[in-house]
């Protein structure tokens, strides 16, 4: 299953708790240290091993590292990595495609949760074979997208038998080609169905009432979307978005299968570094994983900021 | 004509969804299929009895693998998701708001910084390479999903039924087991079906705490893919896909129809 789907659940029930509390009989009564009892297993469990899992990959990375002889702690590693010529040239690219991903997946969601909502609700088969893709493992999407737009694939075929091109070699590369068109495909067929369940659920919750007052007052179609649809899924958009871009900003498995050699996303990179013989690469891939924790981070709290922003401007979101 | 091209639309999109399945389902069962054919010249059971028959003992160990791991993390996550999640979803405390961000960012940050640091902890600890310590890394970002499901289940959830019980003479044990679970059910089952998957499609971090010793299916898949053979790639694939697939027919038909976001 993609973890982005429930991370979507929690940052929803997030705003929804800040806006008003969830629920109406939430009491306080129950002694804190029942509460404490019942939320220290999984809390611990989560510090110890995410928060340890961090801290020490930040020591090593440090360059403290016995095993290999090393127990200096300087900023070394993460500088060679800043350092390296291939980093901006990474960095771009995983960028570019998280991005590319998002955004293409975004505004295909739009169109495709109002189009299901226009479908009555009863058309029950349709909205369980929109939901296959959510359970399906990146990785086998990204065997298929292999078998697909490899330049003997079917697509390739399809081609040739279409008299359009006469052999393989002119089929243009679209797997471990430079725009990265196989990755984003897998990502965006990945991820659509995720932001659009995501918008259609708060569409259908919102009812068409707003959209007949707005008729009536003589708004255009493309005004009733812009001042009445957009604003009402906005706040899940958004989180989805968020979500879908923490995830193809830092994931491995689709990169490593259908990304080119050279410039690597960072995530493979990451892994390179890290799985080279040469031990003292380890503590360099720690670095650029961190490095890409850093980015994603710095990312969500930066767009939350501009949204916040935008909205005290007026801008109707 | 509205209508002709709704159903159009509809179709092109169930085409769309379907379509990577179909091209996996056909490379399965082909065993002579050169380019540029559009069909395979031959087709067979090759690649199925390979999978089954001579390569059986791995397939089908690190389909069970899988299984073991995925299950394992996911009642783990169940039983401390559960309390937790009732804490957060009934009860107003302070440090509510920092529990929420502490919990958020395993889902935020990519297994593969956290499966890197504890590495090199695991192989001290005895855990590297071994069953427990896969499901503990995996733990890491499956059981914050599930304290968050239960979140959201138990700020829809009334515990008056609980002291309605209690005032019959129940006692916490029988209010746990003839009340409380049996409310919750739908949104254990959701929160066990997310843990479960999410660990199943785990590769990363299973292949680095695992170290080639615990072969879950990811695992096999990425070698397959190297060695080229696409019928057995394909067929190793759909036996991935399977579980996720059962795993959502159950929750639509046991779920009543609810989408699988029909915990709220």
């Amino acid at each position: 299953m993609n973890q982005e789907y429930l991370a979507s659940d929690s940052l929803n029930m997030g705003t929804r708790r800040l806006a008003q509390d969830a629920n109406p009989r939430t009491r306080t009564r129950a002694g804190s240290l029942t509460i404490g009892k019942m939320v220290a297993p999984a809390l611990v469990v989560v510090m110890v091993l995410f928060g340890g899992g961090l801290v020490l990959g930040l020591i090593q990375s440090l360059g403290h590292l016995p095993a290999a002889g090393l127990h200096s702690l300087s900023f070394k590693h993460f500088a060679n990595v800043l350092g390296d010529p291939d980093f901006l040239q990474s960095l771009m690219i995983t960028l570019y495609v998280a991005l590319t991903a998002t955004l293409i997946a975004a505004a295909v969601s739009i169109v495709t949760a109002i189009f299901l909502l226009s479908l009555s609700e009863k058309n029950r088969l349709i909205h369980f074979i929109f939901q296959i893709p959510l359970t399906v493992p990146h990785l086998v999407i990204a065997v298929a997208v292999v078998f697909m737009l490899a330049p003997t694939g079917m697509v390739s075929r399809v081609i040739v038998k279409l008299g359009l091109i006469q052999s393989s070699a002119a089929f243009p590369l679209l797997v471990n080609d430079r725009w990265c068109i196989g990755i984003i495909l897998t990502y965006v067929w990945k991820e659509i169905p995720f932001i659009t369940l995501m918008i259609l659920s708060v569409l259908r919750r919102s009812g068409v009432e707003l959209l007949e007052v707005g008729r009536t007052l003589k708004a255009g179609r493309w005004q009733r979307f812009r001042y009445i649809t957009l604003p009402t899924i906005s706040p899940s958009l958004g989180a989805a978005c968020l979500i879908v871009f923490a995830y193809t900003f830092g994931a491995f498995e689709v990169p490593f299968l259908l990304g080119q050699t050279y410039p690597m996303m960072l995530p493979v990179w990451a892994y390179k570094s890290y799985s080279d013989v040469d031990l003292l690469a380890r503590p360099e891939g720690i670095a650029t994983g961190l490095i890409i924790a850093g980015i994603i981070v710095v990312a969500i709290v930066f767009s939350q900021l501009l949204t916040r922003a935008a909205k005290r401007r007026g801008v109707v979101l | 004509m509205i209508r002709i091209n709704r159903n159009l639309a509809a179709a092109v999109l169930v085409t769309l969804v379907l379509l990577p399945f179909g091209v996996l389902i056909m490379w399965s069962f082909s065993t002579r299929w050169f380019y540029p054919q559009l069909w395979p010249a031959q087709w067979g059971l090759r690649a199925w009895q390979y999978i089954f028959g001579a390569a059986g003992t791995q397939i089908v160990s690190g389909l069970i693998q899988s299984i073991l791991v995925a299950l394992v993390t996911a009642a783990i996550s169940l039983v401390m998701g559960v309390p937790a999640g009732r804490a957060l979803g009934l009860y107003d405390f302070r440090g509510k708001d920092l529990i929420s961000v502490l919990l958020m960012l395993p889902v935020i940050v990519p297994p593969l910084c956290v499966a890197m640091g504890l590495q090199l902890w695991f192989i001290k600890l005895g855990l590297s390479e071994t069953f427990s310590g896969v499901v503990l890394v995996h733990l890491t970002f499956c059981l914050p999903y599930s304290v968050f499901v239960m979140w959201g289940v138990f700020s829809n959830y009334n515990p008056d039924y609980e002291n309605q019980a209690r005032s019959l003479g129940a006692n916490s044990w029988q209010v746990i087991a003839r009340v409380m679970l049996p409310l919750i059910l739908p949104g254990i089952t959701v929160a066990g079906l997310f843990s479960f998957l999410l660990s199943w499609s785990q590769y990363l971090s299973t292949l680095i705490i695992g170290g080639g010793k615990i072969t879950t299916l990811p695992i096999l898949l990425f070698a397959l893919m190297g060695s080229g053979d696409r019928p057995v790639a394909a067929a190793v694939s759909i036996v991935f896909v399977t579980p996720a697939f059962l795993a959502l027919l159950f929750s639509a038909r046991y779920l009543g129809g609810q989408s699988i976001p029909g915990v709220r």
